[in-house]
């Protein structure tokens, strides 16, 4: 007898479970249907794909972000990082000057390389320094951000070669069996993080840090390296967000990723990760990222909202969304 | 940018030999200019000229010095503004980030004697200024509004605005009522911030919104930008052009080639600044009156003219 009740009790957390997963989906059908309700060419194919493929860089960056909120982190400077990368390796392509396929892979190489070491400083400072990472990266975004304005002179760093940024655009605008490449780049992404978080021992060490960082340190967690490593893998995500950004327009300015840090946590907590730390949902967070996107869509293709009033639409679309869910998980 | 400022630092430096005879007499003067950090390209473009001006009129004029500040929001230029009176300036050129927060830091600097030129934002009480130097911000929507009146004749237009301030409500407004009783027609408009990647999203959804659009205003250049990626990648013919604004390089060079889908631009000059620091020098060094209001005009700028308006060295 009490194995049935054990097993009724576990059968009843999994579908829980489930269904807590299953809400960002839930929302993500209901705007899809409200968009179609007001506009018939909101479910075009090219209109949804163009609105999965801009949502890419969040996705892809917010990825990295739910291993630093799940660790019970936060990381603020991620826009003006992607705008440092983005600056850094258009110099480093301009700079080295060829128009061929070697040029374009250094470039990447450096942008990448210069994420993961900004993601590594934030992460040692939050470690080493014993800061709150709310106050670092407060201060690394600022640090970031001033860097592009600097290398740009206030101005705009654009990729001079034009055989290169022909050569290099289709990785924005070019699709493999019709998916748009960076859509089979974000899918990429939150595989790997998927794995990484849900299968792997450090993964699990993450969650733990998050939910009771004491409890962690007693179990034997290495806490100063599993949250260092939180932080390069939000470092190598924003490079890879940066490879898939840098070919769509060309340059970075000193506007380039602002308020992305802000996109970024709200797509991990709609996709249900929780802010304080403890439970990680990657594929919630690519999710959330899409429905950021997919309601700014909505809102410029409905005629009925005055442009003054997009944003308060958009803010209040994105708590209607959190409530839903909220209801939903305490009606199981 | 250096023959507009070359130009005006001569004209203040021919109006003062004109006035005094001579540059002979040694005069000191601090000429403090506080102006907004160069966080989007106009600025930028701002910051530049500023402080190309002030090598330029410290080398015409002996005995000035100019001081350039920067700050990268409200409160702390407010701070910037103190700090520059501890330097004791005779002069103070501002280009406030806003009217509302700056007006009483820089009535308190005035209350000193010092002499003041507003650039661009006005205070809210104009009798603070001695000099007042601006962009035509009506104008340069009418401007624009002309010339979909004038090129496109009839059709349907969708407008970009940047952030909700009275700059932008100023230069819709004015848009709108140069079309009127034309044949052009504005279908949509949509905030994008003044922003790249944000005016590359909204033109993708206006492309999916509405299956004809003849012209598109962009109101500024780096949503221009944006907004012709979008286009090559929807690969519509139906459009026949973007009209941006503001005068950033990239863009006059498109013009001067004989781009067809950026025909024109109407210039914001961030030079402007240079403008005031020149006319408030000459205030010092002659005896002809500079005090007064400068409106400088929202210029059409075509392939005709362009060449006056590109200025390669400078980062906008």
């Amino acid at each position: 007898m009490t194995e049935t009740v054990l097993r009724s009790t576990a059968e009843k957390r999994r579908l829980n479970l489930d269904m807590r997963a299953l809400s960002p989906f839930i929302a993500l059908i209901a705007l899809i249907i409200a968009g179609a309700l007001i506009n018939p060419d909101f479910l075009t194919a090219s209109n949804l794909l163009n609105v999965v493929t801009r949502s890419a860089f969040i996705a892809i960056i917010a990825v990295g972000a739910t291993f630093v909120i799940a660790g019970g982190g936060l990381d603020l400077s991620v826009g003006s990082m992607a705008a440092l990368t983005a600056g850094v390796m258009i110099l480093t392509l301009n700079n080295l000057g060829g128009g061929d396929v070697g040029t374009l892979a250094l470039g990447m190489l450096a942008a990448i390389a210069l994420s993961a070491a900004c993601g590594l400083a934030n992460g040692l400072i939050v470690t080493f320094g014993r800061i709150e990472p709310f106050i670092v990266t407060l201060g690394t975004m600022g640090i970031y951000r001033s860097l592009v304005i600097w290398l740009a002179a206030g101005g705009t760093i654009t990729m001079r070669n034009y055989d290169l940024r022909e050569l290099y655009r289709p990785v924005y605008f070019d699709s493999i069996l019709g998916i748009p490449i960076p859509i089979i780049a974000f899918l990429v992404v939150a595989a790997i993080g998927a794995l990484i978080l849900y299968r792997t021992s450090f993964g699990r060490h993450v969650v733990a840090l998050g939910s009771n960082e004491d409890v962690a340190r007693y179990s034997g967690v290495p806490i100063w390296r599993v949250r260092t490593l939180t932080y390069v893998i939000q470092g190598i995500c924003v490079g890879i967000a940066v490879l898939v950004y840098v070919p769509r327009l060309g340059s970075a300015t000193p506007t380039t990723g602002l308020l992305w840090e802000l996109q970024a946590i709200t797509a991990v907590v709609i996709g249900g990760t929780a802010l304080k730390g403890g439970v990680g949902r990657v594929w919630g967070t690519v999710v959330g990222a899409v429905i950021l996107e997919l309601v700014a869509n909505i809102m410029v293709l409905s005629n009925f909202v005055s442009e003054f009033l997009v944003g308060a639409v958009q803010g209040a679309i994105i708590i209607i969304a959190m409530l839903v869910q909220r209801s939903v998980h305490r009606g199981r | 940018m250096k023959a507009t400022v070359l130009k005006i630092a001569m004209a203040a430096g021919l109006m003062a030999g004109v006035a005094t005879g001579a540059m002979a007499q040694q005069k000191n003067v601090t000429i403090g200019v506080s102006i907004p950090a160069a966080t989007h390209g106009w600025t930028g473009g701002v910051v530049y000229h500023a402080q190309e001006t002030a090598k330029l009129l410290e080398k015409g004029y002996p005995g000035l010095k100019v001081i350039v500040k920067t700050s990268p929001d409200g409160a702390s230029q407010a701070n910037a503004l103190d700090d520059l009176t501890s330097q004791k300036v005779d002069a103070l050129v501002v280009l406030p980030f806003n009217s509302d927060e700056l007006t009483n830091p820089v009535r308190e600097i005035k209350k000193r004697g010092t002499f003041i030129t507003v650039v661009d934002r006005g205070l809210k009480d104009p009798s603070i200024q001695d000099i007042y130097v601006a962009g035509n911000n009506p104008e340069f929507g009418r401007v624009a509004g002309k010339y979909f009146v004038d090129n496109l004749k009839q059709g349907n237009v969708v407008v970009f605005r940047g952030i909700p301030t009275v700059i932008d409500e100023e230069r819709v407004s004015n848009f709108e009522k140069a079309l009127e009783g034309s044949g052009v027609k504005v279908i949509d408009k949509q905030y994008a911030n003044w922003n790249r990647d944000d005016a590359f999203k909204v033109m993708q959804d206006f492309l999916s919104k509405h299956p004809k659009i003849d012209a598109v205003w962009a109101s500024d250049d780096d949503m221009a930008l944006g907004i012709m990626e979008a286009i090559r990648q929807a690969k519509r013919e139906d459009i026949k052009f973007v009209l941006g604004g503001a005068g950033m390089k990239d863009m006059i060079k498109k013009v001067m080639d004989g781009d067809k889908m950026i025909p024109a631009d109407v210039s914001y000059p961030p030079s402007m600044i240079s403008t005031a620091m020149g006319v408030t020098a000459a205030h010092f060094y002659s005896n002809a009156p500079m005090r007064g209001t400068y409106v400088l005009n929202a210029q059409l700028i075509t392939k005709d003219n362009a060449k006056d308006h590109y200025f390669p060295k400078s980062p906008f």
